[in-house]
């Protein structure tokens, strides 16, 4: 089929403001990914376009794309979820994620994003001398289970610039952060999670998140982003070690 | 042009490149330590690692650090040296253990303990059968563990320059480490790093091949530069098809949905891996696999007449095959939901295939450098096979070839390897940049650099990149990939001069600008490439015989007399030459056999 591509373009070396521009290609397959088309455009017809990519399948977080008016993976979204079945052409529009601003074409700072990233102490802290046996610390599976979600978090930002409380005021910390805080203040080995929740409570966590939703679709890796800001914002309320042995007794899902 | 000042500079951020930069920094207090990626951290391929990470910590049986020594041995077809893989495998246990510690997610036993399940080659030495070494999270150990390295960094508050792509090795006119040089891709400007010592870390180079499970950005700079500047690379031939990449797109399916249970079978529905590998089946190692579905293939034996076999975890087969084989495990479709959800994430979204109901369609796929930058244990660069060192420059990781995977690398052994000398490069390199001085820089740093950018940005030839780099990857996968003969690596060895002189001469990019230019770098990077690719080529074409992951169709039988030697290549005057001088270490006392799995 025909692929018809309306491409948001801005160079600031030479363009005074970001423009639209067209570009079609052949013998288009379903199954192609989106990434593959563009870097059919870069390598066939414009060497210009610029936009980030590595590994090519969902897994490193580097080609978030407002796609159709979605946030994706450019790697992970195919020509067929795009299509009509049968239909002989597609259009497909493509932009910049939203609320970071535009280095180049499809690139965005990504400097915010990671600052915010930054700002959650997203790291494990057990200031605990390690088992004396010289061994693993112990965790049980259930233990384990209740965190396991936010561990899948790539850091592509497609939650947080889909989410129009972080639009509409980018000091907010955003789903991605929030995700990744999680992800330790749930871990029964970590120390610090009252620290984190102190973080996370003051006026630019997680009450700028007003449950609209838009984060959890974003998400190429099917995290479920606004149950773990909800569960956030009970950890808050109750208490970090109170959330978790609530979260252990309804088997991880709250 | 911007100067700066480091006593240690990691090139690469992926596993190897952040365990390096943690223990240099804090090996060398009040130091001067800086990490250098063309990509923000995250985005390292060692993310992309599925099935686990291999220590013989017998946590659900019995196993010692000399049964995962010997397996590495006879996975790397007698090539490995004995004594690097002695460190890879008694420091296996600790550098798991120590990356628990560091918080990484493991999954877990009953008993608190990490959980561990069963990957290619990786053997019980008395009963032959397959153990549970593979320490694991998920199908996404390497994700975990480039998180938990990288959220360690941050902690350590160690300095980043992301999205700096390096281009070049300073070398002082002694002959000592002096610096980097590097693009900052988002102006475009250039900026030279003095330092005592440098850590290459920059991965691999499947896409040198048309069919790879590796990323867009593995382009082999690391070996490129330093091969432009003189210094030898090491064993280049032995690149790892791994057996199961998704069919047409090459994404790598872990070896881990083998070590559930999961069977190979062709298009009549055998399971022919009982043919070649009577004892482990489709658990040997890699090469032999890849070398069988080839053959399957070849013998008209694919699906549907078709270029690839079925990977089948379906728990109606594989309980079957567990039945016939009196072993009292059972799946079911919870087990790989739970073990297994990227592998399900990936069959459905790119081959609309749903792996509890149906096979994968799978097929070879480029996947890993066994060769690389020669290294002592210590990390450090060779200069020479003779041994002899490059004062202040280190190599670790995919990149390095030290060489504990010698022909062929094992499962799981590509995370453990990034781990144990990743921490020896950071540890080695902090304490030379205790007693060294800042060499001077030679004059004009960057002048090479900027010239070749300058010829990028300004060229107008007739070819663009992307066509000269379609032809190298065909060629390379005809006549350099899974089974290889002399006719054939001549054939590419032309068509390589051949793209090489339309690189040089008839070279044209579309992006004459400094921001982000993209077009530019990805034309470098095929620059680094087509070199990576003719030195591959020309270290195969001399290795007559075969030997794990090289496979010449000439010389079909292994040749201890005049092959147990590593292959070194340097650039003389424009020309490749190779030298058989050093031998393999056999300090661990495992002599080469005959290999059956």
């Amino acid at each position: 089929m025909k692929a018809h591509f309306r491409i948001r373009r801005f160079n600031p070396e030479t363009n005074a403001k970001p423009y639209w521009q067209d570009f079609t290609l052949d013998n288009v397959a379903p199954a192609d990914r989106v990434l593959e088309l563009l870097h059919r455009i870069k390598w066939e017809q414009d060497g210009t376009l610029a936009f980030r990519r590595s590994c090519a399948h969902g897994v490193c977080g580097s080609d978030a794309m407002r796609i159709n008016g979605r946030n994706m993976l450019a790697c992970k979204v195919l020509v067929s979820s795009l299509a009509a079945e049968g239909a002989e052409s597609v259009t497909i529009q493509v932009e910049p994620i939203l609320g970071l601003p535009v280095i180049k074409d499809l690139i965005v700072d990504m400097e915010p994003f990671f600052a915010h990233y930054r700002a959650v102490m997203p790291y494990f802290v057990n200031n605990d001398p390690p088992p004396a046996d010289g061994r693993e610390r112990r965790q049980s599976p259930e233990e384990r289970a209740i965190f396991d979600d936010s561990t899948k978090c790539i850091l592509c930002a497609a939650c947080t610039t889909s989410c129009p409380s972080f639009w509409a005021n980018g000091s907010y910390v955003g789903p991605a952060a929030i995700v990744q805080a999680h992800r330790f203040i749930f871990d029964s080995r970590d120390q610090a999670a009252e620290q984190r929740l102190d973080i996370l409570a003051a006026p630019d966590g997680v009450w700028r998140c007003r449950t609209i939703f838009n984060c959890t679709p974003a998400c190429p890796r099917e995290i479920e982003v606004t149950r773990a800001i909800g569960e956030v914002k009970l950890a808050i309320q109750m208490g970090a070690e109170r959330m978790r042995a609530r979260k252990m007794t309804r088997g991880g899902t709250e | 042009m911007h100067t700066h000042e480091f006593d240690i500079v990691v090139v690469g951020a992926g596993g190897a490149g952040l365990m390096a930069a943690l223990y240099a920094s804090q090996n060398l207090p009040g130091g001067k330590v800086a990490v250098i990626s063309k990509l923000y951290p995250t985005r390292s391929h060692t993310g992309t690692a599925q099935g686990g990470i291999g220590a013989a910590l017998g946590n659900l049986e019995e196993d010692h650090w000399e049964w995962h020594a010997f397996d590495t041995v006879k996975g790397g077809d007698y090539l490995s040296d004995q004594n690097a893989v002695r460190v890879l495998a008694q420091e296996a246990i600790s550098a798991v253990i120590e990356l628990e510690h560091l918080g990484l997610p493991f999954d877990r036993n009953p008993d608190g303990t990490i959980s561990q399940r069963r990957f290619g080659g990786h053997t019980n030495n008395k009963t032959r059968q397959p153990v549970r070494r593979a320490c694991h999270a998920a199908d996404r150990t390497g994700h975990m563990i480039l998180q938990t390295l990288y959220q360690q960094c941050i902690k350590n508050q160690i300095t980043f320059f992301d999205e700096y792509h390096v281009m070049d090795q300073l070398l002082s006119d002694d002959g000592r480490t002096a610096g980097v040089v590097a693009i900052q891709i988002g102006t475009g400007e250039l900026h030279v790093f003095r330092s005592k010592a440098v850590i290459w870390a920059t991965g691999g180079w499947g896409r040198v091949w048309s069919v790879t499970s590796n990323a867009h950005s593995l382009t082999g700079d690391g070996p490129a530069i330093l091969w432009r500047r003189g210094l030898p690379l090491e064993d280049m031939e032995f690149f790892q098809f791994h057996p199961t990449g998704l069919y047409g797109l090459g994404v790598l399916i872990t070896e881990g949905v083998r070590g559930e249970g999961g069977v190979l079978l062709n298009g009549r529905g055998e399971r022919f891996m009982e043919r070649y590998a009577p004892t482990i089946k489709d658990l040997a190692s890699r090469d032999v696999i890849s070398r069988a579905i080839y053959l399957e293939l070849k013998a008209g034996r694919g699906i549907g007449g078709k270029p690839y076999v079925h990977l089948d975890v379906t728990p109606k087969t594989v309980n079957r095959y567990l039945a016939e084989a009196g072993d009292s495990r059972r799946i079911d479709a919870a087990t790989i939901h739970q073990k297994l959800p990227d592998i399900l994430d990936f069959c459905k979204t790119y081959a609309g295939v749903d792996p509890v109901e149906q096979p994968i369609p799978v097929a070879p796929t480029a996947h890993y450098a066994m060769g690389g930058i020669p290294t002592n244990v210590d990390a450090e660069v060779l200069a020479a096979a003779d041994g002899t060192i490059v004062p202040g420059l280190y190599a670790a990781g995919e990149v390095a070839c030290v060489s504990v995977h010698g022909a062929n690398r094992l499962g799981t052994n590509s995370l453990t390897d990034l781990i144990v000398f990743g921490r020896i490069a950071g540890k080695k390199a902090a304490e030379y940049a205790r007693s060294a001085d800042l060499p001077p820089l030679p004059p004009d740093p960057s002048g090479p650099v900027q010239a070749e950018l300058d010829r990028l940005r300004t060229c107008k030839g007739g070819t663009r990149p992307g066509e000269i780099r379609r032809r190298m990857q065909e060629t390379m996968m005809d006549h350099v990939g899974v089974f290889r003969t002399a006719e054939g690596i001549q054939a590419a060895l032309a068509t390589l001069r051949d793209l090489k002189a339309a690189f040089r001469d008839d070279l044209t990019l579309d992006d004459r600008g400094y921001r982000f230019n993209t077009d530019v770098l990805e034309a470098w990077e095929l620059g680094a490439l087509l070199d990576v690719a003719e030195v591959t080529a020309a270290s195969a074409l001399a290795r007559q015989e075969s030997r794990g992951a090289h496979s010449r169709e000439d010389f079909p039988k292994r040749d201890d007399e005049r092959f147990l030697v590593h292959t070194f290549a340097t650039l003389v005057d424009g020309e490749i030459q190779l030298n058989h001088s050093r031998p393999v270490d056999l300090s661990l006392g495992y002599q080469p056999q005959e290999r059956v799995y």
